[in-house]
């Protein structure tokens, strides 16, 4: 049913120092889920390929996909899309893939999305559909981050959770902290995750979960401890430790 | 047609023949779950055979673990394209499991802890190809790999080699488990690169 397509590369952007968001246009798109992701696949000249999983980025426009990638030093596909990739240039994608991690637009529950690195790629997708949707479902983002230019998509988050009705939105820094944050750098704590819940008006969130394996691992396990519900927590690990 | 991508080269990894189509080998342990993983106490653990509502057979971590085991050398291949070979893990072969029961039925519905199921013919767990796996490279089977004990089907990808296992259901129908019914392969040969519905 899905099979794999061309895609043409008609953007490119600096997201950070390291992460890059690509644009693709694809002939066939009938539009995807927030939290799908894509199968894209690379050729080499000798007819070598590689294949890696992309979150979509942000709902489809006409035709055109996003994907926001980091990169991995050395990383085979990562270091192709963010340092070679060029508008113009072909690959091949297959999807929308994966049913589980994503939200429904229809379900009222707020909805809770903590993430480590790149892991917020598929939440801003979900983030943006929430938006351009004008639906006014509670959302908080938590995003785990080594330093402040390392925020990914820190200047839309800021515009939209500044909006009446956005997302509230926190970043937590484990290496490097601005200088107004009072938090230590660190890696994600429990107390990180017990904040009050004064956004949820009561209501049992939902629960994203999206990063490195060992950050999910970790995070899964604080909001367990905090009184979660293993089913209302939903997850996606990118790899790596 | 062979799309060619600009300026892309490729590592061209080692590949191995016992290496399956669209797989690359590492020698991390990465996880796929859909949410958290359950801590399950072995004090509190059982494993059993049904057929329908009925437990035909069932076992305490202690009868368990006093079954004769086996130690088990495969190659693993997980849907998320990572491969490994050569793991060694420790465990009873479902055929020791389902000695004495008498059925008719096709198919075994795997269910978890948490929740997960997944769906396999019979056949494919018989014949030395299946285990309840409790020990992985001589330790214990870490929570995030499965533990205290998972199915081990290594000639599939490795969704079906449910973590967290509590009983085999025998069933006549091949119906969808969890990630079959989001889109996944309901057989999943990693040779013939049964990932999602329709390959
Ligand atoms: C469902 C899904 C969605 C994904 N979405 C995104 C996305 O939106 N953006 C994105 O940038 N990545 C995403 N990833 C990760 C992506 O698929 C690749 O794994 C990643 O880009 C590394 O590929 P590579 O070829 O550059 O590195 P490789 O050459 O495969 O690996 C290089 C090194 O990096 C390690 N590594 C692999 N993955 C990671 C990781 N995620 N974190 C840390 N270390 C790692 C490997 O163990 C290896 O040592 C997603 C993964 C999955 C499964």
């Amino acid at each position: 049913m899905r099979r794999w397509q061309s895609a043409t590369v008609t953007g490119s952007r600096a997201e950070t120092a390291t992460a890059h968001t690509l644009s693709l246009r694809v002939d066939e798109w009938n539009g995807h889920l927030p939290g799908q992701h894509v199968d894209v696949r690379l050729t080499a000249p000798d007819g070598y390929q590689a294949v890696r999983s992309y979150s979509l980025a942000a709902p489809a426009d006409d035709g055109v996909i996003e994907i926001t990638v980091q990169r991995l030093p050395g990383g085979e596909v990562s270091e192709f899309l963010t340092d070679i990739a060029m508008i113009g240039d072909e690959l091949e994608v297959r999807g929308p893939l994966g049913n589980w991690f994503v939200w429904d637009q229809e379900d009222p529950s707020p909805v809770l999305l903590v993430a480590g690195g790149s892991g917020v790629v598929p939440l801003m997708s979900m983030i943006r559909a929430r938006h351009q949707a004008d639906i006014q479902t509670p959302f908080h983002l938590i995003h785990s981050v080594r330093t402040p230019q390392d925020r990914i998509y820190g200047d839309e988050l800021t515009r939209l959770a500044a909006q009446a009705g956005g997302p509230s939105v926190t970043w937590l820094y484990t290496r490097t902290a601005p200088p107004s944050e009072t938090r230590p750098p660190g890696r994600l704590r429990q107390n990180d995750l017990d904040d009050g819940s004064s956004w949820t008006s009561g209501a049992t969130p939902t629960c994203f979960i999206c990063g490195p394996t060992g950050f999910v691992e970790d995070a899964a396990n604080h909001l367990l401890a905090a009184g979660h519900h293993a089913d209302r927590i939903r997850t996606e690990r990118f790899g790596g430790r | 047609m062979v799309h060619v991508t600009r300026g892309f080269t490729g590592r061209h990894p080692a590949t191995d023949d016992r290496l399956p189509p669209g797989q690359y080998l590492t020698d991390d342990f990465p996880v796929l779950s859909a949410g958290p993983t359950p801590a399950i106490r072995r004090d509190e653990w059982t494993f059993s055979i049904r057929d329908g509502d009925q437990a035909l057979r069932s076992w305490t971590w202690d009868e368990f673990t006093a079954l004769p085991a086996e130690d088990i050398t495969v190659d693993i291949h997980c849907v998320t394209r990572w491969s490994r070979l050569d793991t060694a893990w420790r465990g009873v072969a479902i055929d020791d499991l389902l000695a004495d029961v008498d059925t008719a039925a096709e198919y075994v519905l795997a269910r978890s802890y948490g929740g997960y199921t997944t769906n396999l013919p019979l056949e494919d767990l018989l014949d030395g190809k299946a285990w309840i796996a409790y020990e992985h490279d001589g330790d214990d089977l870490p929570a995030e790999h499965g533990g205290p004990a998972r199915l081990l089907v290594p000639h599939l990808y490795l969704w079906k080699s449910a973590k967290w296992i509590k009983s085999l259901d025998l069933v006549d129908d091949d119906d969808p488990g969890f990630w079959e019914s989001l889109g996944y392969h309901d057989y999943g040969d990693p040779w013939r690169e049964q990932r999602y519905q329709g390959d």
